[in-house]
């Protein structure tokens, strides 16, 4: 068994057992990067030499019998979360060499528990995407291809497809990730990998580049479900820099991912069966729906009424906070600067050349929103209709425990696909939106292959804060599904 | 007695920004002492830099809630942060955080006192707490603007009143009061040449009986004396564009305060629009009912109760107006009155002790002579061991830093003597010195009464209690 074979829990019990030093799993994970990471492009930065005196540093403890949780496991890092001392770019040409003289409260938690960093995974600019594909530092190829069609590229999902594409090929074992409207499941369902995010206000936001404040929340992407659970409980915690996280215990994830689901209510959401859904994601919710039902699970239907403005309101209420986050990137203090011959003109230079397409757009979508005379016809009205949507799963909690629904509307496309089309990417998130603006916890697990023999995803969505909810019906789900399928391109 | 200028009247309403007193900033943890060098006292936070979050400093809304209680305003238990939205290069997050649609504190007064003695309310309208910007210096380099964060992120009171003043001397008389509340509560240092504390004037002119007309505001004026004359310049301007049958419009002004005129800054066409928006990085400001009742137990007396109490002790008016300007003053005041005559007190303080003060060039913030030493010499007065005279003397003393009256007088000597014994015997050797006198005396010229009065204190260094002098001489110089 090679040492990128091993899974996030299997690696750790070897490293406690000093079957595998860290220094050596560190080193496969390097060469496998190193082999794969010029096809796939999932790193925008590798820190190959503090990755390794990071795993003899780890070495050190676990021979010591002092490791942490995570002591010695090599993990990828979304470029989007501030470490101190490597460059940290958002994706994004604007922010230039920009290295944080800080760390951010999630990757500083990482560290306390003895990960070790092998780089800054690529992902959408600041966030703003579900391929991958605006990247500033070019594009990331998902390490699966379509039997019939080997030759087209497929996009890894995003925004943070360096993370899943990364987990996949096993170009990391772990990473981090962020999630603003689907970036952790889409991607994660088009890789085949695992990930969570959490509820709003269980993961500090501090040091992560803020793309639309009241909807980011990070969580980890990991090859299961259990690699997810012990990830996610080194990320999670209150954290008084942040006001809007919570102060609450961070339960033991991994205990509740064997639980089952027996006695548990699991809900069916009738709005989320949309009309043109493809016959296989339909397919492979029936099958979701029935394997939970043989664990013991009692399924209920359930009706979210205001599920159809959920995309509208969030392409409001994500691009208005992005307009008024991403101005402070202007070219004065950090990052990259054009000159102008005044203030003004600096501002435009720069701005222009520093953010891609995309970003533009939302900024220029989020600053006609909130401009005097639309306000109230947009923001203020798409946030009435963001409370409405909260309160269709405050009245579906009272019949369910947790809800099940396809992760993504398809499985992955290809690299040229949907590009010239905003409004078709926007879709990508049909599904996962609704827990953001909610702020619920919601996980994307492998789950099946579609007829081209690509990953597709379920998605559990829980009650807030009740994480051990969802990993219990995601474990379920794992066992019955006995994902085996590998990615074409991987270590 | 209304205040015209011809037929016109005038409508003023301020704009106050007070500079919180803290430790650290609003949303960082940044210090913010005055005066440091530049950008030495900003965080990442202040700074703008990616992925940083502000975090509310508690002791901020503290403060803004003491202040509204000091304006008998109303406390709002559920306020919000927003963000205004403009770019500028001392602007570091692009946008200023502060409360727009529901401020910290809502409608509360205060009761201003003019000249000639007339007291009028002036409503204020509501008081909410935001970020300051940084500093842009544009005359440092010929061709760059050097940036100073040490302001960025620094709390301040924006205190909004009602349009109710109606002359520069009520505008005045409000800045110095509002400036007088918030110095008594430690809110705000108030120190307008600092900057901790500014004003934007809001003029327009009527007709008596019309409704408003169109306003201008005028930023950023720093002294109660700019205020009156911005007021008053701005208010003839106005009245000059009216007189000339054209409109006045609506915009905003600066003050030249060396030439004397307010000039256009922008108009309302240039206004930027704000996009203000509720702050997603911050919750809504939940106050506990409880938590405010305990600020408000332990609220500092003001400076209008505390006036009252003086003039129920007994002080003039015009002395309990002096003694409660400031906040230190009263405080010295009521050290050095405990327990003892208080109109004695109030003499001695806004006599001998503000006139040594002027001469010193000393402020009552550091005083030359304590308030516990003014207070123990009282207790010599009072207790007869010092007569008025030899009390100036010792204070003289006093000043010198010679140290405790008690000591100085011991020292020195000084004690007045009231021992009859003592005084009886000068008394007998000044009759004995001056038979002629005494005989003088006797047979009718009383006007020599002075003159033994003199010998007799001359006799004893002037240490002799000046009623039992009076007393035993005129008894024994009767025979």
């Amino acid at each position: 068994m090679r040492p990128t074979d091993l899974s996030l829990a299997q690696a750790r019990l070897a490293l406690d057992a000093r079957q595998i030093s860290a220094r050596e799993l560190t080193q496969a994970y390097l060469d496998a990067i190193a082999a794969l990471n010029p096809r796939l492009n999932a790193y925008i930065t590798v820190t190959a030499e503090a990755a390794l005196t990071a795993a003899d540093a780890a070495d050190q403890k676990l021979a010591a019998g002092q490791g942490g949780p995570l002591e010695g496991i090599p993990l990828g890092i979304k470029d989007l979360f501030c470490t101190a001392g490597t460059r940290t770019t958002a994706a994004s040409r604007i922010l230039g060499d920009f290295t944080p003289p800080y760390e951010s409260t999630i990757t500083r938690q990482l560290l306390r528990d003895g990960a070790v960093f092998l780089g800054k995974l690529n992902l959408d600019e600041f966030a703003m995407g579900s391929s991958n594909a605006t990247s500033a530092f070019g594009p990331v190829e998902n390490p699966w291809s379509r039997r019939n069609d080997p030759d087209t590229r497929l996009v890894p999902g995003g925004s943070s497809g360096g993370s899943a594409a990364a987990v996949a090929a096993r170009l990391a074992l772990g990473a981090t990730a962020t999630d603003t409207g689907g970036s952790i499941r889409q991607p994660a369902a088009f890789c085949g990998v695992a990930g969570i995010k959490p509820t709003y206000g269980r993961c500090s936001r501090f040091g992560v580049v803020a793309f639309a404040s009241s909807l980011d929340q990070a969580g980890p992407i990991a090859r299961d479900v259990m690699d997810c659970a012990v990830l996610l409980r080194s990320m999670s915690g209150f954290d008084p820099q942040d006001s809007t996280s919570v102060d609450m215990a961070v339960p033991d994830f991994a205990a509740a991912v064997g639980r089952g689901v027996r006695g548990m209510r699991i809900g069916i959401p009738r709005e989320y069966r949309m009309a043109g859904m493809p016959a296989e994601i339909e397919a492979l919710w029936q099958q979701g729906i029935a394997w939970l039902r043989d664990a013991g699970a009692s399924i209920v239907d359930v009706s979210l009424p205001h599920t159809k403005y959920a995309l509208p309101t969030y392409y409001i209420v994500a691009p208005a906070e992005a307009s008024s986050n991403l101005a402070r990137y202007d070219g004065v203090r950090f990052g990259a600067r054009v000159p102008g011959a005044d203030l003004t003109e600096l501002y435009e230079k720069t701005r222009a050349a520093g953010f891609g397409a995309e970003v533009q757009r939302r900024i220029m979508i989020g600053t006609y929103v909130l401009s005097a005379g639309y306000y109230d016809a947009y923001y203020l009205k798409a946030q009435q209709v963001r409370t409405l949507i909260k309160r269709d799963f405050d009245l579906a909690w009272a019949q369910c425990d947790a809800l099940l629904t396809p992760a993504t509307p398809s499985a992955a496309f290809g690299l040229d696909e949907k590009q010239d089309d905003p409004v078709a990417m926007y879709l990508n998130d049909i599904f996962t939106v609704t827990a953001n603006l909610a702020g619920l916890p919601g996980m994307a697990v492998p789950a099946g292959l579609d007829g081209q023999g690509l990953p597709l995803g379920l998605q559990i969505i829980g009650q807030p804060f009740d994480e051990e909810g969802v990993f219990a019906v995601a474990g379920a789900v794992e066992r019955a599904a006995g994902f085996s399928a590998r990615p074409g391109v991987i270590a | 007695m209304t205040y015209m200028i011809g037929d016109w009247e005038l409508v003023i309403g301020l704009e106050v920004h007070a500079q919180v007193t803290s430790q650290a900033k609003l949303f960082s943890g940044a210090a913010t002492a005055f005066g440091a060098s530049p950008n030495s006292q900003v965080s990442f936070i202040d700074a703008g830099f990616p992925g940083m979050l502000p975090s509310i400093n508690a002791e901020c809304v503290a403060q803004a809630v003491r202040t509204g209680l000091g304006l008998n305003a109303q406390i709002n238990l559920w306020s919000r942060f927003d963000r205004k939205n403009y770019f500028y290069a001392d602007l570091p997050q692009g946008y200023q955080i502060s409360q727009f649609a529901h401020p910290i504190v809502g409608t509360g007064e205060i009761e201003i006192t003019l000249d000639d003695g007339t007291k009028k309310t002036i409503g204020i309208t509501r008081l909410h707490l935001e970020q300051d910007a940084g500093k842009s210096q544009h005359d440092q380099h010929p061709s760059k603007s050097f940036i100073d964060l040490n302001r960025s992120g620094v709390a301040l009171m924006e205190i909004v009143s009602e349009p109710d003043m109606r002359s520069p001397e009520e505008a005045g008389a409000y800045v110095a009061k509002l400036r007088q509340i918030l110095r008594y509560l430690g809110t705000c240092d108030g120190n307008m040449d600092e900057g901790s504390m500014r004003a934007d004037v809001n003029v327009s002119v009527r007709k008596p009986g019309e409704g408003f007309r169109t306003r201008c505001e005028i930023k950023n004026v720093n002294s109660v004396k700019f205020v009156m004359q911005a007021v008053e310049v701005e208010a003839r301007r106005q009245i000059d564009v009216w007189e000339s049958g054209e409109e006045v419009h609506q915009e905003t002004r600066l003050f030249d305060t060396a030439r004397g005129v307010t000039r256009s800054m922008r108009s309302k066409e240039d206004a930027h629009d704000y996009r203000y928006f509720p702050d997603p990085d911050l919750p809504p400001l939940v106050l506990d009912a409880g938590w405010v009742e305990q600020l408000k137990a332990s609220l500092p007396e003001l400076p209008d109760a505390r006036r009252a109490r003086y003039v129920a002790m007994g002080l003039t008016p015009y002395d309990a107006h002096v003694l409660t300007l400031d906040r230190e003053t009263a405080v010295f005041f009521e050290t050095m009155a405990c327990g003892r005559d208080a109109k004695l007190a109030a003499n001695w303080l806004t006599g001998d002790y503000f006139a040594a003060l002027n001469r010193l060039k000393r402020d009552i913030a550091d005083p030359p002579v304590s308030a516990e030493h003014m207070g123990e010499l009282l207790d010599l007065i009072a207790d007869k061991t010092l007569s008025g005279t030899i009390a100036k003397q010792v204070f003289e003393h006093m000043l010198s830093g010679e140290g405790a009256p008690a000591a100085i007088v011991e020292a020195r000597g000084l004690k007045q003597v009231t021992d009859t014994g003592a005084i009886e015997a000068a008394i007998r050797a000044v009759m004995e010195a001056n038979a002629d006198k005494l005989a003088e005396y006797r047979s009718g010229k009383e006007k020599l009464f002075g003159f033994f009065v003199g010998q007799v204190m001359k006799a004893m260094a002037g240490k002799g209690n000046p009623a039992a002098v009076n007393e035993l001489l005129k008894a024994m110089l009767a025979g």
